[in-house]
């Protein structure tokens, strides 16, 4: 639990020596409150002081990175339970799993297309994060070759996936210098792994059917000096699931309970079970196959899921030209929400058909949601089409609104005197039908 | 080691409502459905009692839809022309209730009647034995119209009327009490609206163990965090102790999913979508699972494979 500047200024020396830079011994405090300066700046802190201080300093879920050359996958630092209590901050990696049964070279078909694999969702660019690789053959030159070709073909942060510590270290060698996660130590292996995994920059997983031995056993792993951790708390049902990812979840966050303090890594085999851990948690999530299917709506829902529930995603009201308008070509208007503008503006493009389109400033809200807190009306949008200057851009003054706001259509003619409303579809989707027949 | 789980102690807990009357109860369901009760946030059973499971209703209409996904008349077929024979597959699907909505016209055009919507209901009543759910088409003066005539037919059938919202909610709040049926309100997501609403209809003196209460939802991609925000937040004040938000709460995810681009078409789409049919299916998949986790006590579904995958998922959560 981070402590307040007060709690912080009870440890400090108390002496005011200004030293450290800071007129006083709470200045500095408050400062290392804010997370603005480091504790070293203070010559005469105690040790047991400094001890205190360092644990209350660390998140309490613990930030733990996968790295490649190319990219990295972070999961963990998280500080609430639901979303709109702040935010969850670090996306869950999405990981598709591969097994060393498949050739070298299938392998490095297989991986490439999914590793090229790339979807765009509001604006936004979403790929896969890394692959998982498993040692199915339990053969340490099998698994070795296999990891080099898995290698050849991304360049994305790897999971390592076997019980045998001999077969993982072959696969491991093949990656120097990465931040890979092993998966993983359980009762019966957490020795050997801790021993493979300490020394080197990879994470570990650790797996059990119950908090009680997961804790014991993150307990020994980090005695035996392994720091990056990853929970992996097993279970074929998602309601026993789901009790155990929220328990450790809430014990990390309400009691600092260090031995769970850790993010978590989920294996889901549907695609109910993938939400679940969107939704519910999960840090690092390994898909069985690459289906796109199946990926495509997942990234969305972990956008979804991961948006700032403070900040509304909006785009910069205005003008949009889309393809190449003219004089002649139609106005369209809608509002200034990420979502409706893609929607619209995507549908638009996709019809081959030039307009203009107005977005207004309806405070980042959808059509509707903004029409229902009076932040979308005639008068919002005749303001717009007269500040953004429309009637100098086009020669036809007519003007579309969303099908859903018709009811407006009346009062923007009193508005806009000069101007034909037209009510257009109520969903995106029909707009190019609609510009084909109507306009 | 033994660890000490922290367990939030809460004093409120969701009302029950039971959906559906059979004979001995005055009306004709060969079964009802109870949900609602939730003393602890979703599945979390260790935390207190979720004494009901949520329940999958399927929404059928009163004639062939012109505007779905084509994918929908592909997994209904030839039962989608008469909503008694969709009831009927419905409940074979797996359906727990029958969410029927009225449309404005007939396929031929005709508009819709008082009459021709109870003989509508009787229909789908007389086909299959599972409680319901019936919205009118969403017009002010028709829902009126079509939802009083209903339910005065259907007296003490204990259907869900809807939809109510702020703007016309009297008519269907005064005939659902006067002939023994509950209500459902819709509000946008947002948790004071909801309240707001749930105050009016319980001030009109409609008893709180007939409401059933609608935050709204968007589709996965399109708002659904919003409506899953608003969802949690209900739930966390209903288990807090405030009265006017303990109501089960009833979303439409097939409704959403199915009108997203996503799932209704296929042509002039990214390829990185991937395969249409297992793309649809998932997007109502991962809206209706998120809406479970946030709180919902009645998904509507569209999709058969949904019904499927969403039922055995409550089946998961509610063993542990």
């Amino acid at each position: 639990m981070a402590l307040s500047g007060i709690q912080i200024y009870k440890l400090l020396p108390q002496t005011n020596c200004k030293e450290c830079g800071y007129p006083t011994c709470l200045a500095f405090a408050m400062k290392l409150a804010a997370k603005q300066v480091e504790l070293s700046l203070c010559p005469y802190v105690s040790e047991t002081s400094k001890s205190t201080l360092a644990e209350s300093a660390a998140p309490p879920i613990r930030l733990v990175t996968l790295k490649s050359e190319s990219s990295e996958v972070k999961a963990g630092n998280e500080v609430v339970m639901y979303r709109h209590e702040k935010t969850f901050y670090n996306k869950p990696g999405l990981f598709v799993k591969f097994s060393d049964a498949l050739s070298p070279d299938e392998l490095q078909k297989q991986i490439a297309d999914a590793d090229r694999y790339s979807t765009n969702y509001v604006g936004i660019d979403l790929s896969l994060d890394g692959f998982a690789v498993e040692a199915a053959s339990g053969q340490t030159g099998v698994f070795g070759a296999a990891v080099k070709a898995v290698r050849s073909a991304t360049k994305k942060p790897l999971i390592l996936v076997g019980k045998d510590p001999a077969v993982l270290a072959a696969g491991l060698a093949a990656l120097p210098g990465e931040s890979v996660l092993l998966h993983g130590a359980d009762s019966e292996n957490w020795q050997a792994m801790a021993e493979l995994a300490t020394g080197t920059k990879a994470s570990l997983s650790v797996s059990a059917g119950n908090l009680e031995e997961l804790a014991e056993l993150t307990e020994k792993i980090q005695a035996a000096g392994v720091e990056d951790l990853v929970l992996n708390p097993e279970s074929d049902s998602l309601g026993n699931w789901l009790t155990m990812t929220t328990q450790i979840r809430r014990l990390a966050l309400k009691k600092n309970f260090k031995p769970l303090g850790y993010p978590q890594i989920a294996f889901p085999h549907t695609p109910q079970a993938a939400a679940q851990a969107v939704d519910k948690y999960a840090g690092f999530i390994v898909l069985d196959k690459f289906s796109p299917g199946l990926v495509y709506p997942l990234l969305v829902l972990r956008q979804n899921i991961y948006t700032d529930p403070q900040k509304p995603i909006q785009v910069q009201p205005g003008v949009y030209e889309i393809n190449g308008p003219k004089p002649e070509s139609p106005v369209l208007v809608t509002t200034n929400f990420s979502i409706t503008y893609f929607s619209v503006a995507n549908e638009v493009e996709g019809s081959g058909m030039p307009a203009w389109l107005v977005v207004c400033d309806a405070e980042g809200m959808s059509v509707l949601t903004a029409w229902a807190a009076g932040k979308f009306d005639s008068e919002r949008i005749a303001k717009s089409i007269k500040t953004f200057n429309l009637a100098d851009k086009v020669s036809l003054k007519r003007v579309v609104i969303p099908g859903a706001v018709a009811v407006l259509s009346g009062e923007l003619e009193g508005e806009l005197p000069d101007w034909e409303i037209r009510v257009g579809p109520r969903e995106a989707v029909d707009i190019p039908k609609f510009m084909k027949m109507a306009l | 080691m033994p660890i000490e789980i922290p367990v939030e102690k809460w004093p409120g807990a969701v009302r029950e409502v039971t959906i559906g009357a059979t004979a001995a109860e005055g009306g004709s369901r060969h079964q009802k459905v109870t949900v609602g009760g939730e003393k602890a946030m979703p599945f979390l059973h260790f935390e207190g009692a979720i004494p009901h499971r949520p329940v999958v209703a399927v929404e059928i209409r009163d004639r062939r839809p012109d505007d779905w996904s084509p994918l929908l008349p592909q997994a209904w077929g030839a039962a989608m022309d008469n909503p008694a024979a969709w009831a009927k597959a419905a409940e074979a699907a797996g359906a727990d209730l029958i969410q029927l909505t009225l449309s404005l016209a007939d396929a031929e055009g005709k508009p819709i009647t008082a009459e021709s919507a109870v003989a509508t209901v009787k229909s789908v009543l007389a086909a299959c034995g599972l409680p319901l759910i019936v919205f009118g088409p969403g017009q002010a003066e028709v829902d009126n119209t079509v939802l009083v005539a209903v339910a005065e037919a259907t007296k003490g059938e204990r259907l869900v009327l809807g939809i109510c919202e702020d703007k016309n909610y009297r008519t269907i709040v005064a005939t659902a009490m006067a002939n023994g049926h509950l209500v459902n309100s819709r509000t946008p997501m947002d948790v004071n609206l909801a309240k707001q609403l749930s105050i009016l209809v319980s001030d009109m003196g409609m008893p709180t163990d007939r409401m059933i209460m609608d935050p709204t939802t968007g589709a996965l991609g399109y708002g659904i965090e919003y409506g899953y925000s608003a969802m949690e937040r209900l739930r966390l004040a209903a288990l807090q102790g405030d009265s006017m938000t303990q109501f089960p709460m009833l979303v439409t995810p097939g409704f959403e999913a199915w009108k997203t681009k996503e799932a209704k078409v296929n042509e002039g789409v990214p390829e990185s979508w991937g395969d249409w049919e297992e793309r649809s299916v998932n997007w109502e998949t991962l809206t209706a699972i998120s809406l479970l986790e946030s709180g919902a006590d009645i998904l509507v579904l569209r999709h058969p494979e949904s019904v499927k995958r969403v039922r055995a998922a409550i089946d998961e959560l509610m063993a542990a």
